[in-house]
């Protein structure tokens, strides 16, 4: 038995007929042909599927579409707007915070709740706070240094360096 | 991965809730968070043929002092155990528990009694219970009943939730006097299942003397367990290194771990001895 529901992504709503075994995430590649986020491990380990759920960040692969009816979703492609960037793309990108970018689009919504639950994160706080998000490539400091800078940011504080580290 | 085919409702009361769960019967299963039931389902360990989702029904999510009991409510997720500040003030075993459970994705997801009602022996809030002597509230057609947590968890995947029922609430006598409380547990990364993990409580009168004292296992038996004798060293004495060393001998004697890509016998019962030496130092330190 299939259920009609109305899920409001970036603000748009998408009403689709789903069987209620549909994962949010194949609802929103799929249905809603919204590809920038990605399912890395499907077991709810990899966090690349990670998207705002009421502002609420949420692995895609471990909820179902129907949970999400008439929920706000925010994914990745939301981010960017006619004026520009988000901060926390700006400080992905000027921070070298990606490699393959496999894991990037889960690890920025990942970011955005961290940063407005707590605008001023430690570095103790932000490594545990991606702690359900993992990246092959970077090895975190960059993610880290990236998340550091897109606080000072939204922030109007004074912006960290973006020269290479090497450590 | 896809889970089989179920139907699903998400009913807005508890009556309606249990009602469908009664039509239902053994083909039904409560959604709460899904984190633990939902990858159970896409791996076909479980296929439901109805899921009562039990999130739109409002006032089963709360953390609250009454009546000389800390009250939480079934549907109370990680997160807001985390941030409230009754439990950061005196129930810190909570604390140093839900950071070590799963990721901050899993916690905005998952709930308390979803933790407790799917009876697995490496969730870590069975042990946190244990240590704290809890009950837990469940609710059905004929009203509510209280079960004893040592009496809540029958064996893999069953506990004393019975169809047709919801666990509604889980009941803590409220921390009093000097008490203090923590938890850890080994993990091979940060969010793993416990390779072993260990829950402590005490309460210590103005002489000193242990008036109240509780240890919690994790995943190092078929289901979660009580450090009985571990306790009885504990009550009545002054907490002295000896006692302390002697409690946490009996834990690691107690257990009944298993090998696994954990670790073997041995090495797990070597960890419940060291973590719960650490945990009882620990709450000790934190009893003021
Ligand atoms: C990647 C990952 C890592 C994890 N790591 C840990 C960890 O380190 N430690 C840990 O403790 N847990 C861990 N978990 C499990 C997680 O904490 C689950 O959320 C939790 O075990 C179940 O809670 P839930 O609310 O999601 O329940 P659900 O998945 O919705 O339900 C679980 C079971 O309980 C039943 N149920 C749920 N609520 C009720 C109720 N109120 N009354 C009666 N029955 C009910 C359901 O029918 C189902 O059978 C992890 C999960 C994931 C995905
Ligand atoms: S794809 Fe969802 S956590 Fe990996
Ligand atoms: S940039 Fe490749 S996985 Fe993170």
């Amino acid at each position: 038995m299939t259920k009609k529901i109305t899920l409001k992504i970036n603000g748009a709503e998408h009403t689709m007929e789903v069987e209620p075994r549909m994962l949010l995430v194949h609802a929103i590649r799929e249905n809603a042909s919204l590809t920038g986020t990605h399912i890395g491990c499907d077991t709810s380990s990899c966090g690349a599927c990670t998207i705002l759920i009421d502002g609420k960040s949420a692995k895609s692969c471990t909820v179902l579409a129907v949970q999400a009816d008439g929920k706000e979703i925010a994914t990745v492609e939301g981010l960017a707007t006619a004026e520009g960037l988000h901060p926390i793309q700006e400080g992905f990108h000027l921070n070298h915070a990606l490699h393959c970018g496999f894991c990037t689009p889960g690890m920025m919504m990942r970011a955005i709740e961290l940063l407005e639950k707590n605008p001023n994160p430690t570095e103790d706080e932000i490594r545990w706070g991606i702690a359900g998000n993992l990246c092959r490539c970077t090895g975190y400091n960059n993610i880290v240094s990236a998340i550091q800078w897109t606080s000072a940011k939204m922030q109007g504080k004074e912006l960290p360096s973006t020269e290479p580290k090497f450590v | 991965m896809i889970a089989e085919n179920f139907n699903y409702e998400a009913p807005s009361t508890l009556e309606e809730a249990i009602s469908l769960l009664h039509e239902y019967g053994d083909e039904a299963k409560i959604l709460a968070g899904g984190h633990s039931l939902i990858p159970m389902m896409k791996l076909r360990f479980a296929a439901p043929t109805h899921l009562i989702d039990i999130n739109n029904i409002p006032g089963l999510s709360y953390v609250k002092e009454e009546g000389g009991m800390l009250k939480i409510g079934a549907m109370t997720k990680e997160v807001e155990v985390e941030d409230s500040e009754i439990i950061k003030s005196k129930y810190h075993l909570f604390t140093d528990a839900t950071k070590l459970i799963a990721d901050p994705q899993v916690r905005n997801f998952g709930t308390l009694g979803g933790n407790l009602a799917h009876g697995d022996a490496a969730n870590d809030h069975p042990a946190v219970m244990f240590a704290l002597g809890a009950s837990v509230e469940i609710t059905g057609k004929d009203g509510k009943r209280t079960v004893p947590i040592d009496d809540f968890f029958h064996g893999f995947y069953t506990t004393s939730v019975q169809h047709g029922e919801v666990l509604t609430e889980i009941q803590i006598p409220a921390a009093s006097g000097r008490f203090g409380s923590a938890y850890h547990k080994a993990e091979r990364k940060v969010g793993d299942y416990a390779t072993a993990g260990v829950a402590a409580m005490v309460q210590i009168d103005e002489d000193g003397k242990c008036t109240r004292a509780g240890i919690g296992l994790t995943n190092v038996n078929s289901i979660p367990m009580r450090a009985a004798r571990s306790e009885e060293v504990l009550i009545g004495s002054d907490l002295s290194e000896s006692v302390i060393n002697q409690a946490a001998l009996f834990a690691s004697e107690d257990c009944n771990p298993s090998e696994d890509l954990r670790g073997n016998v041995e090495y797990k019962r070597h960890l419940v001895k060291i973590i719960t030496k650490r945990m009882l130092n620990k709450a000790i330190s934190r009893a003021k």
